[in-house]
């Protein structure tokens, strides 16, 4: 048989799924035993048990100077500022986004400096944002919109040029005017994309949030694992990263999750 | 009413003439069916008598006035695809017209207006056969449901001018021959003129009450940009077919038909349950 047509069953998909991650931990395990056996004081690659006892430290027991379960807090602060980032991208992608793609002339107006200023490199804005907005928070949001926020308008208005523009003339031939047809036409068929499009945002999200985070912070996953660094605490620093990732996931999962159960017809299409 | 007059209309794009001294006056209440060859305008006229484009020369009126610049809702369409709104049930679909003639902002209607709205969306669902599907979205339909949905959802408007462009042309014979006796049927009993475009000979000569054949007149190579297609048949169907009326001749062929029963395209009412 041909290789592209062999297919694992559902056990086989199971553990192919897992295999990378257990040799990812295997590898991981052996390089650490193999450090600690040289020097027991070891910092680079420290052992389960070392990451057993930041994470407990860092969790479930007050910080010594603060009182704060520093986890908890430093995700906390991340989040709010990572969902404000990307909750303004979303509403201003949305609004721009649909005129760009509905409204000949907006597209005219807006569609080519949208381009150019999505080719700026956020990152080379932020000390801009530092010295305009001050070190605190607003900065931060800024520094995620301002990544986030183009790609998101270009992809949603690129969407809605896509409806076939059979369906628009028969909305218009149904009577609709420009904002009914915004509203009950081209607005729920975006919306799934909106989703999607926030889904593969998240990671650029995350990347600017820690580097705002690194640069100037009292708090904050980035800032943590920044604020580490210095004692080569490789037993926060690997853990934190676990967690952000698991965090991600979890809330790329459940934004596909909320897609599907709020547009069940967009998952229909696909078939 | 609703009486077109196509008077000496061109269209060009650039240099390339596609249309040329087109005039045509189509009947109250008629059935006329577009034919031609492929790339000979037939759907540029059509997308002209919808108002999504414009006649490079020549006027098109509608019961006496100039046709508006844009589409609007005396001319319903329903297209071979596209024509329904994935994001919508059924029910929604045909509700949608209704929503945005009675509801300037919101588009959307509640209490009573919707009640009795939804009791006229079902009511026309039922005619074109598609009771039991009202909640179903249009991805879970098959083609020929999909296509008599679009037929309902351009209906609920009672449009003075249908227009169909090669609406049943994806459809495989059995359904086609089903959604005939349906458009047949529809035709008799509401009060619009229907301009079809079609490839399907035979379609044309079965529904309509005149075909009217577009053709490129001078077709060589070197002559094709500088010479439009036009009108070169245009034949009143014998004996004639008037909508509403039964015919002396074949009242079976030409008269109002009914129908009843499960249709061949829904896939629940095949004996496997799949397709």
């Amino acid at each position: 048989m041909r290789w592209i047509n062999t297919r694992p069953n559902r056990g086989a998909q199971l553990a192919l799924m897992l295999l990378p991650f257990v040799l990812l931990v295997a590898a991981y395990a052996a390089g650490s035993a193999a450090r600690l056996a040289e020097n027991a004081n070891d910092k680079l690659l420290p052992g389960l048990t070392g990451f057993a006892d930041a994470v407990n430290r860092l969790a479930f027991l007050p910080d010594a100077r603060t009182g704060d379960y520093l986890l908890w807090s430093d995700t906390a602060a991340s989040l709010i500022r990572l969902f404000a980032g990307l909750g303004i991208s979303t509403v201003t992608a949305l609004l721009i986004g649909m005129a760009i793609g509905m409204l000949p002339y907006l597209r005219a107006l807006l569609a080519p400096f949208v381009a150019a200023v999505s080719m700026v490199p956020p990152l080379a804005l932020l000390p801009i944002l530092f010295i305009v907005m001050g070190l605190g928070e607003a900065s931060k949001i800024a520094l995620i919109t301002i990544g986030v926020a183009p790609t998101m308008i270009r992809d949603l208005a690129l969407k809605a040029l896509e409806l076939p523009r059979e369906q628009i003339v028969k909305a218009e031939t149904l009577g609709g005017s420009s904002w009914q047809i915004a509203l009950r036409v081209v607005l729920p068929q975006i919306l799934p994309r909106l989703v999607t499009c926030v889904r593969l945002q998240l990671g650029p999200a995350w990347l600017f949030l820690i580097a705002a985070e690194a640069i100037s912070s009292d708090s904050g996953l980035g800032y943590r694992i920044f604020l580490v660094r210095r004692y080569l605490s490789m037993d926060v620093i690997f853990p934190y990263v676990v967690w952000i990732t698991l965090l991600a996931v979890l809330t790329n999962f459940v934004l596909d999750r909320i897609r599907i159960a709020v547009f069940p017809w967009s998952e229909l299409e696909k078939q | 009413m609703s009486e077109l007059i196509i008077d000496s209309v061109w269209k060009e794009y650039g240099d390339q003439i596609v249309l040329e001294n087109v005039s045509l006056t189509v009947a109250s209440r008629a059935f006329v069916a577009l034919v031609g060859p492929s790339g000979c305008g037939k759907s540029t006229f059509l997308r002209m008598l919808l108002g999504q484009e414009r006649p490079t020369r020549g006027t098109i009126l509608l019961d006496g006035e100039p046709l508006p610049a844009e589409p609007g809702p005396d001319r319903g369409v329903v297209f071979q695809r596209y024509s329904v709104f994935p994001h919508l049930t059924v029910l929604g679909n045909v509700l949608l017209g209704k929503e945005l003639m009675a509801s300037k902002f919101k588009a959307r209607l509640f209490g009573q207006a919707r009640r009795s709205a939804i009791d006229e969306a079902r009511q026309l669902i039922t005619e074109v056969g598609l009771s039991g599907a009202e909640t179903k979205y249009p991805a879970q339909l098959s083609g020929g449901m999909q296509q008599r949905l679009a037929l309902a959802q351009a209906l609920i408007m009672k449009p003075k001018v249908l227009l169909l462009d090669e609406p049943f042309g994806a459809l495989d014979p059995g359904i086609r021959a089903e959604i005939h006796t349906l458009m047949k049927r529809l035709w008799n009993e509401t009060r619009m003129t229907v301009v079809m475009v079609t490839h399907d000979m035979r379609e044309a000569f079965t529904l309509a009450t005149r075909v009217v054949a577009f053709e490129r007149p001078r077709d060589r190579p070197e002559e094709k940009e500088r010479y439009g297609a036009t009108i070169t048949r245009d034949i009143s169907i014998w004996p004639p077919r008037r909508a509403g009326e039964l015919s002396h001749f074949s009242p079976d062929r030409d008269g109002p038909v009914v129908l009843q029963g499960p249709r061949r395209d829904d896939p629940s009412s095949s004996p496997s349950g799949v397709r």
